[in-house]
């Protein structure tokens, strides 16, 4: 039974929870955007210093279970709620219309990825994710007068359903085998009962959040969505979004034996590698920056699928490893394609050549740039490198000497379209009229947070042993 | 803390170089020359203060050692040492890199501080290369220094033919490397694996994975993770398609540094790492490594004939030359393996000279196709007769560096292979023939364009004279050389005459 106990295990759930509720009626007394995002930066900051320590699932209420996994997770998507909302501010600032109703949507979203993070319980994981996916839809379309934009919010929710009503069958076959939505009876009842049925199940749940992590075959929705979003809306998308799915994955892959079989393992295996090769692939000659980090991100799930395949402890290590370098670097490369964007003007600025010559006009937002591509190829003291390092450490660790071959050509291949982009920031401008971030954008809250990202990037880098203790703590927890 | 110093005092010059842009056009060059210099003077210091004279002794002998605990989790340390081999290296990049930055004093002329970045960077990660023990921290060393390198050709190259060659030579450089980098990593990490399985213990240290026993139906493909990563680099043939055209493309200072000093840091890991750690697997893997350095000996030397680019020419006559050192490696002689010291050495100073040649006449002419030339010597004093010497010097001719190098390659390896020093002797002959083509095309033959130029001035003519001294005193006197890296290249000897590590390395400390 839920005692007043448990419910500090999900304290920022409520926090952030009532945040949007709090600031709904903010909105509907009085418009002001500078004060709305400054009460969702409150409400998350709260939320995140109210994160509990430790590993929490003796008192988790019910249908949740707040373990390691969870309190990772969490703090990264408070984290990256956080650094969006800082962003969001800016590239509002521009936006003709409603400016307010985007934080409302975000903190939805985000309650709902902690929520997800903690699902214990499939009806759970299925409002979580749920709650995840239907502001995203609102976030994606936000800018609704670009033509693009909708089309992007469409697109994802049109696909997003699909993949929903995929996930949901996977659970009633599971259901229809076990006679329980408990991950923990359901695990249970699969080691005794593990047939074709339970087998189709999980199949058709993987296909259902595979779609939201973009695996290949199911990533087309990527590049249009990413391209087509407004930038902040985009960046919560790539990070929060599909951090939250991948932790439900993993946690599903550690409970579920059925993904121990030889038959599931294969599959994951092949997508890993589609995924890993595709995204890298797809990624070469794409001329719109937002586009190519789409194709970036979905590469780097694909490594990050090793970690379900092996599904040990290790494997959560490195999850959480994983995630944190994915996460920052990611923020850094997307806040550089805000701060140039900002303030809203129609269009985001996301065609490669708008960035020639970054360097020799602002140097410090190219040199943010230029760590998170670094980093993003996993060059050696940058954080990518660690997440990289963690990756092929499990590859090898288990043997799986295809996957950790798909990793060496996955990551060859990127560094074509990574040095491309890196270089164009440094080729001599050709003196044209062009899109740029502001003049005082490293003196704003946004520029100095954007800084302090790429600062994290190089400093979990150089330095990462603060950073695996936390994780590795909390993964054995 | 030397070692740290050593590593830290380029990356911060680097950064000083950055800012110092605004202080004024010379300003950048003048603070990273001097700390060039000053790495140079430490390691020269270290060098006369230490005493490497330790004859009949194999064991390891470090002349200094630095370590501290880094990333728990794995057993990694930053641990640094310096023996003999190191020494002379990091002497060697300093020397070079002040070379480079001395060479580029006219050539650069936009953006002079990120340049000098860069190339402080560069010299800051070989450094770290050559000091690194720790196989973690090596590898970061290792792919880190592709970044600065991968800019200096990339932003500062010479514009080839079609566009935007120079990036491209760039990317393929860096592809090259790192793709092959990764592979010693998925090496390194299952030799780190194999580790914790035998003993329950994480540790990347050099003493410990040594002495740890790896099945034997994975060291040879382990042994190949190392290779690879360091055929590529050096490189040897099959693997060395972004050599020519890295060259070719790079600024006269990045030239310098690749074939000076990036290049060795292959054969460094070969006989530092590549070797020590698969001492079994390196034996029987040895005729395959000599096939293919005869492969590249003679490929190289043929492909320089037919080049019509002055540097192309120079940078297949490094592949050639590189071939000499990889046979030396695997000669398992101890003779051979200090050939193969002092041919680093000398090809260092030989090819660093020629390409400073080639870059200051295409300060002159505007163009490195040899073509286009022709008749040199009655229109540009003094440069032709220095060409003649390092053009000498590379071909090998007695009294220079790189005669006393191939000459104990060629000696040290008879014993064991006398077959492929057979062969190998053709690429002497080749050499020879190239040479005369690089001095024949450039400076005789009729007269392309009327017109005085400009001869050197006191810059040019100092690096000129400095290099030649050095090629001639290594040639006439390499026992110095000699000395202070004996113990390693006993060490490389013992292992291949199959005494086991333990034996020859002593108790892991």
């Amino acid at each position: 039974m839920l005692e007043i106990r448990d419910l500090f295990s999900i304290l920022p759930l409520i926090i952030v929870g009532s945040t949007a509720v709090l600031l709904m009626l903010v909105i509907a007394w009085q418009r002001h955007h500078t004060a709305t995002a400054l009460i969702s930066s409150a409400g998350l900051i709260v939320g995140l210093l109210c994160l509990p320590a430790e590993s929490m699932s003796a008192g988790s209420p019910p249908l949740m279970q707040v373990d390691g996994l969870a309190l990772i997770a969490g703090a990264l998507i408070l984290l990256s709620a956080l650094v969006t909302v800082i962003l969001s501010h800016q590239y509002l600032i521009g936006y003709i219309g409603p400016k307010e109703e985007f934080y409302l949507l975000l903190l939805c979203a985000t309650s709902g990825a902690l929520a997800l993070v903690a699902a214990d319980h499939l009806a759970m994981l299925f409002i979580g994710l749920e709650l995840l996916s239907m502001p995203l839809y609102g976030m994606l379309a936000y800018s609704f007068r670009a033509e693009r934009s909708l089309e992007a919010g469409i697109k994802y929710l049109l696909l997003s359903a699909t993949a929903t009503a995929f996930l949901l069958f996977g659970m009633a076959l599971i259901y229809a085998r076990t006679g329980s939505l408990d991950l923990g009876w359901v695990s249970g009842a699969m080691v005794r009962a593990s047939d074709a049925w339970m087998l189709a199940g999980a199949g058709l749940i993987v296909v259902g959040l595979g779609f939201k992590l973009s695996v290949v075959p199911f990533h087309l929705w990527t590049p249009d969505v990413y391209q087509g979003g407004p930038a902040p809306a985009t960046i919560f998308l790539a990070t929060v979004s599909k951090l939250a799915v991948f932790v439900v994955l993993l946690r599903l892959a550690l409970a579920a034996p059925v993904f121990q079989s030889e038959w599931m393992q294969t599959v994951i295996t092949v997508l890993a590698l589609l995924t890993m090769l595709g995204g890298n692939l797809l990624a070469l000659f794409q001329a719109n920056l937002k586009r190519l980090l789409g194709y970036s991100s979905v590469a780097h799930f694909g490594y990050l699928l090793v970690a379900i395949v092996a599904g040990n402890a290790l494997a959560i290590e490195t999850t959480g490893v994983y995630l944190v370098t994915y996460l920052i670097t990611t923020l850094a490369a997307f806040g550089v394609v805000t701060m140039v964007s900002s303030p809203f003007g129609g269009e985001d600025a996301d065609a490669l050549p708008l960035y020639r010559g970054l360097f020799w006009r602002r140097p410090y937002l190219a040199a943010v740039m230029t760590v998170s591509f670094l980093s993003l190829a996993g060059i050696p003291l940058t954080a990518g490198f660690i997440g990289k390092f963690y990756v092929i450490a499990l590859g090898v660790s288990e043997s799986r000497w295809w996957l950790v071959g798909g990793i060496v050509a996955g990551s060859a291949i990127g560094l074509y379209y990574y040095l491309r982009v890196m270089v164009t920031l440094y080729l001599p401008e050709p003196g044209m009229p062009r899109r740029d971030a502001a003049h005082d954008w490293g003196s704003r809250v946004g520029g100095l947070t954007l800084i302090a990202v790429a600062l994290a990037i190089l400093v979990l880098g150089v330095y990462p042993t603060p950073m695996i203790d936390w994780i590795q703590q909390l993964s054995v927890g | 803390m030397i070692l740290v110093w050593l590593i830290l005092i380029p990356f911060l010059g680097g950064l000083l170089c950055w800012q110092a842009d605004r202080w004024g056009k010379h300003a950048p060059r003048w603070i990273a020359l001097a700390t060039m210099l000053f790495v140079l003077g430490i390691s020269l210091w270290v060098w006369v203060t230490s005493d490497f004279a330790l004859p009949g002794s194999s064991q390891d002998h470090w002349v200094l050692e630095w370590r501290t605990g880094w990333i728990p989790r794995f057993g990694i340390d930053i641990h640094l040492a310096m023996d003999g081999l190191s020494l002379i290296l990091v002497a060697l990049t300093g020397f070079l890199g002040a070379l480079a930055v001395l060479c580029s004093w006219h050539e650069i002329s936009d953006r002079i501080g990120f340049f000098h970045l860069n190339l402080l960077w560069i010299l800051g990660g070989v450094v770290g290369v050559f000091l690194s023990l720790d196989l973690f921290v090596f590898f970061l060393f290792w792919e880190m220094m592709l970044v600065p390198m991968y800019f200096l050709i990339a932003l500062w190259g010479h514009s080839g033919s079609a566009g935007q060659t120079r990036i491209r030579a760039a990317t393929r450089f860096f592809i090259y490397t790192q793709a092959s980098g990764l592979l010693m990593l998925v090496a390194i990490l299952a030799l780190a694996f194999i580790h914790f399985g035998n003993t329950g213990e994480w540790s990347f240290n050099y003493f410990v994975l040594r002495e740890a026993e790896i099945p034997e139906a994975i060291a040879p493909w382990l042994m190949l993770g190392f290779f690879v990563a360091f055929a590529v680099k050096l490189p040897v043939v099959p693997l060395h398609g972004w050599l020519p055209d890295a060259h070719t493309q790079a600024p006269t200072a990045g030239s310098v540094d690749l074939a000076g000093i990036l290049l060795k840091t292959a054969a460094y890991g070969m006989l530092r790492f590549g070797v020590p750690l698969f001492p079994a697997e390196s034996q029987a893997f040895a005729p395959v490594a000599m096939a293919l350095g005869l492969f590249s000996i003679v490929y190289g030397a043929v492909l320089a004939c037919g080049q019509q680019d002055m540097k192309r020419l120079i940078a297949y006559t490094s592949i050639s030359h590189m071939g000499f050192v990889l046979i030396a490696i695997y000669s398992g002689s101890e003779l051979a393996v200090q050939g193969a010291i002092v041919l680093m050495v000398a090809h260092a100073f030989s090819s660093a000279g020629l390409f400073i040649l080639s870059g200051q006449i295409y300060e002159r002419l505007h163009t490195r196709d040899m073509r286009l030339m022709g008749g040199l010597w009655g229109r540009l004093p003094i440069l032709p007769g220095l060409t003649l010497c390092f053009v000498a010097a590379s071909l090998g001719m007695p009294a220079t560096a790189n005669f006393v190098g191939e000459f104990m390659i060629m000696f040290g390896t008879f014993k064991t292979a006398p077959v492929v020093v057979i062969i190998a002797s053709s690429g002497l002959v080749l050499s020879a023939i190239y040479s005369l083509l690089l001095m024949q095309r450039v400076y005789f033959g009729p007269v392309y364009r009327q017109g005085a130029l400009p001869g050197p001035d006191w810059r040019e003519y100092f690096m000129m004279l400095v290099l030649l001294a050095l090629v001639l005193l290594v040639g006439l006197y390499p026992q110095p050389l000699l000395d202070t890296t004996a113990g390693l290249s006993g060490t490389i000897a013992d292992l291949f005459a199959g005494i086991s590590p333990v034996d020859v390395f002593g108790e892991v400390r």
